[in-house]
């Protein structure tokens, strides 16, 4: 392939920030600065005006496939995460069947060889994510699984998360958590509060979130297992992880750009597209989170990418599915609620880090992705563009389903050119097959 | 206003409005011909997915007495149960071509699902826990009736009894009662009241005794036997016991007082079978009243013939 | 009459300036006591009678008419009213709401009715007035009375008793009372 070149942007990589273009040859970041040169041939990206940081790696993808391939495939989100600036995804285990076995893992992999993003696997903790006994977790870790979690709902049962973490110890791998209380959130629709009883719906409260968040650090704290929190979504949850790490536990968390963006408010117009698990929540809850993820209580930012078909998301609100798709709008979503416009929440630098080195740290892909944009280094890169301005419409986006929260939002923030292992798989924010 | 989804889509004037509309079609009712041609050609549309051949006879009857074509749509004999998609339905309904659509669904929010989609008024007829504005609507009616005042509702006490949480009827009566000037107090057990009442415009009591003497209108709901499950209540005998509005609470009540409800009854449960039948209950009236207030709201709604080229012929 | 109603009510919410008299409080008294004989000689008395005001103006004029009746004659005769806001045929933003409860108590079967209107217009309103009158039974006859004949009908419909002929510009306005008829025009914001 020619080498590529990326001209004129500002590196920004868990170094620091720098301007400089970048070379890449076969795959690899060859040499950065302001002084080279393209070589003869080159394929030149224009980057000026832009950052240049690493690719962004997403923790919590739901790809849909096997089992749902109209709301989404392995192919169709991939090329929808590279439009959004990533270059490597963590697939979840609440396909149909569920990943819990290596064969459905292989399956996985392979379907994601040829894609736009690298297609990483996360593996279910239970069989059938039923939450009665253990899944295969070695097994599955033999074939490069390193995170595991039931997602779509949380392991109920206390015991059940013990053994787990206490079995997944030598195994070198993260037990993610669906915090989810099933008995307190039964028949929920959002959140329990001042807008679900004015609304006349049935909402679950904080707590039915807090109570496993609460469990399970203290399971951690027991066993000494890693475990890493997913979308993460109320102030009390917030706080108890950031005394938890106060106390030197191995936990990490997530929050999704949705829940640092939006509240329950959004419910007003019963619009199935508002609905997702964990609910939207209060505005202290969003404050709490913003301020968590500024904090670095919150480790990154995952999109939660759940992809629904038109005809799930216009049933009666309490019937439809929960979930929003994110991958295109996520870096723009957080970058304009947390670092555009007059006082911003946090560095531009921070934000690329919750999106970049730390998910990739988290999801043991640092070896490819999310690591300095230096000589010899794997080129999986993104240019973003901080200033352009655009409006989000969902029907012309590369997912197969539509159900996005911010249609007709105006963002600050838009992906230019992605280029995954040396390739340029989008180019001016169109994706080059 | 095109479409009537919430009480709070009218404000008070506009619930004061329907209100004095409303006795024009109760003496249009009490006619031998009780009919006008207010209405002639315009087509509305009964679209409900949740049974309730009270309601739906209640609307279908306002709709003829205005002259208007009606259609009925009524779940078990609808294809909703081959699979066919909410949106579908209402789509291939509205295709026919129709002025108005009468929505009841047992999903709260589907009027504003509905509204998106199709371009007639909408009316809700019961949106899961959330509204059922004309019954509000006709309750208000009926109280003012039996006062025989144009406006009796400023300071007003009026009670609101029972499973509050899962009511639309108490959700709209709250808003309509409140939005007159009435003062309204819940009086339920704390599982039966919503997880949150910010910003509600009422006081709240779980002792239905202590606030008998000072109510002028005791507003009774319906208490649904499968709550026992959900751990709300522990029998329907303790739940009567507390909250039921007995022969002794009725005797109770102040001489003026008004007894409501706006059925089906679970009589010997929220309301003994002997307070149904004493002076004071509005019951009987409440469903009377549901056509002329029905026939307002129809009226308000798509009363002025052509509107649509008026409003291009003002612009 | 139903178009000043509709142009004086909001939205329009216009307001009616006075240019000029033309009638005094005597003159309408006189008009509305001929009035009353002529409705007594026309009907060979006032036998199965009955004087229906429509809202809102002909209401208080049905109300004197019936006193110049008992004055002359020493017979009560029954006045009712009627709002035909459910019946009218034009267009407009919103509804025209029904200003008062029509009241009619009677099966009209047989009996002749007088309607009593202060002026007398396009004659849609009558229209409207003579479909509602046909749901409360079959009326033997029906008359119109009014104070004011503007001109300007769009209907084969004429008054057989007249206070005064004014011809009119469409524009104009009417206003009828107790204190004499005023023409002038109605200003809408």
């Amino acid at each position: 392939m020619p080498e590529l070149f990326l001209a004129g942007g500002t590196v920004l990589d868990a170094t620091g920030s720098r301007r400089a273009h970048v070379r890449v040859i076969d795959g690899l970041v060859v040499e950065t600065g302001e002084g080279i040169g393209a070589g003869a041939g080159a394929q030149v990206l224009d980057a000026s005006g832009g950052v240049v940081c690493p690719g962004l790696v997403d923790l919590h993808t739901h790809l849909r496939q096997p089992g749902n391939e109209e709301a989404e495939t392995v192919e169709s989100g991939s090329r929808a995460g590279a439009l959004g600036g990533y270059t490597a995804l963590v697939a979840m285990p609440n396909t149909d069947p569920p990943i819990d076995s290596a064969a459905v893992v292989r399956q996985i992999l392979e379907l994601g060889r040829a894609s736009l993003c690298e297609v990483a696997v996360a593996g279910a903790i239970t069989v059938g994510r039923a939450g009665e006994r253990l899944a295969p977790l070695a097994e599955m870790a033999e074939m490069g699984v390193r995170l595991f979690t039931d997602d779509g709902a949380g392991v109920q049962d206390g015991r059940l998360m013990r053994r787990a973490l206490e079995y997944a110890l030598p195994l070198g791998v993260t037990l993610a958590q669906h915090c989810e209380d099933a008995a307190l959130a039964a028949g929920s629709v959002m959140n329990e509060g001042e807008w679900s009883s004015r609304l006349g719906l049935p909402g679950q409260p904080a707590e039915a979130e807090e109570l496993m968040v609460m469990r399970d650090i203290a399971l951690a704290r027991m066993t000494g297992g890693r475990l890493h929190f997913l979308h993460l979504s109320t102030a009390g949850s917030v706080a108890m992880v950031g005394a938890a790490k106060a106390q030197g536990l191995a936990i990490t968390a997530e929050a999704t750009p949705h829940h640092l963006a939006l509240t329950e408010s959004c419910l007003s117009g019963y619009d199935p597209n508002f609905k997702v698990n964990p609910p939207l929540r209060t505005d202290r809850d969003r404050a709490a989170v913003r301020r968590g993820l500024a904090d670095g209580i919150i480790d990154a930012i995952a999109t939660d990418h759940a992809p629904h078909t038109q005809e799930a998301k216009e049933m009666p609100l309490d019937q439809a599915p929960p979930g929003m798709v994110g991958l295109e709008t996520a870096l723009a979503v957080a970058h304009t609620e947390l670092c555009a416009g007059e006082g911003p929440l946090m560095p531009l630098a921070d934000l690329v880090a919750a999106m970049t080195w730390r998910p990739a740290a988290i999801a043991g892909l640092h070896a490819r992705h999310g690591g300095p944009i230096e000589a010899g280094r794997p080129a999986n890169l993104c240019v973003f563009d901080p200033t352009a301005r655009w409006r989000v419409d969902p029907e012309a986006m590369a997912s197969r389903s539509r159900n996005s929260p911010f249609r007709g939002r105006e963002l600050t923030g838009r992906i230019r050119h992605t280029i995954r292992a040396g390739q340029p798989v989008v180019i001016d924010g169109q994706a080059q097959r | 206003m095109t479409s009537l989804l919430a009480i709070e889509d009218l404000g008070a004037d506009g619930i004061r409005e329907v209100l004095r509309l409303a006795d024009s079609f109760v003496e249009v009712s009490e006619r031998a011909i009780p009919r006008v041609p207010a209405l002639r050609g315009r087509t509305v549309a009964t679209v409900f997915f949740e049974d309730s051949t009270r309601t739906r006879l209640s609307f279908e009857t306002a709709a003829k007495r205005l002259s208007a074509d009606t259609m009925t749509f009524s779940v078990s004999t609808s294809s909703v149960n081959k699979g066919e998609s909410l949106r579908d339905t209402v789509e291939t309904v509205a295709a026919m071509g129709i002025d108005a659509m009468i929505v009841r669904h047992r999903s709260a929010g589907v009027p504003w699902q509905v509204s998106r989609w199709i371009d007639a008024s909408i009316i809700n007829a019961g949106d899961g826990w959330h509204e059922h504005p004309t019954q509000a609507l006709l309750d208000c009616y009926t109280v003012r009736q039996a006062l025989g005042l144009d406006d009796p509702f400023p300071g007003l006490r009026v009670a609101i009894v029972g499973d509050i949480k899962h009511s639309r009827v108490a959700r709209s009566n709250v808003a309509a009662f409140s939005a007159l000037g009435a003062r309204v107090t819940l009086v339920a057990p704390p599982t039966l009241l919503p997880p949150s009442l910010e910003g509600w415009p009422v006081e709240v009591s779980y002792d239905l005794d202590a606030v008998l003497a000072e109510t002028d209108v005791v507003y009774l709901l319906r208490i649904q036997a499968e709550r026992m499950n959900e751990a709300l209540f522990p029998t329907l005998r303790e739940y009567s016991a507390l909250y039921g509005m007995t022969r002794e609470r009725a005797g109770r009540l102040c001489a003026s007082a008004l007894i409501m409800h706006p059925g089906p009854m679970n009589r010997g449960v929220e309301i003994a079978a002997e307070v149904t039948a004493l002076p004071n209950s509005l019951i009987t009236r409440q469903v009377t009243n549901g056509v002329a207030v029905r026939m307002a709201v129809l009226f308000r709604l798509l009363g002025a013939p052509e509107a649509s080229e008026a409003l291009v012929a003002h612009a | 009459m139903a178009e000043r109603e509709r142009l004086l009510t909001p939205p329009l919410g216009g307001v009616f300036v006075a240019r000029a008299q033309v009638m005094t409080a005597e003159d309408v008294s006189r008009a509305t006591t001929r009035i009353a004989h002529e409705v007594a000689e026309r009907n060979h008395g006032l036998d199965d009678l009955v004087l229906v005001g429509l809202q809102t103006g002909g209401v208080p004029l049905a109300r004197r008419v019936a006193d110049a009746l008992d004055t002359a004659n020493a017979q009560s005769v029954p006045v009712g009213s009627l709002d035909v806001a459910f019946y009218r045929d034009d267009i407009g933003l919103r509804p025209v709401l029904p200003e008062a409860v029509t009241n009619i108590p009677w099966d009209l079967t047989g009996l002749t009715v007088v309607l009593v209107d202060d002026v007398f217009f396009t004659g849609r309103t009558v229209r409207a007035a003579l479909n509602a009158l046909a749901d409360h039974g079959r009326a033997r006859a029906v008359q119109l009375a009014v104070m004011v004949d503007r001109g300007h009908r769009e209907l084969p419909i004429r008054p057989d008793f007249v206070g005064k002929n004014l011809p009119t510009r469409r524009d104009e306005m009417v206003d009828v009372s107790e204190s004499g008829v005023m023409l002038g025009d109605v200003v809408v914001k």
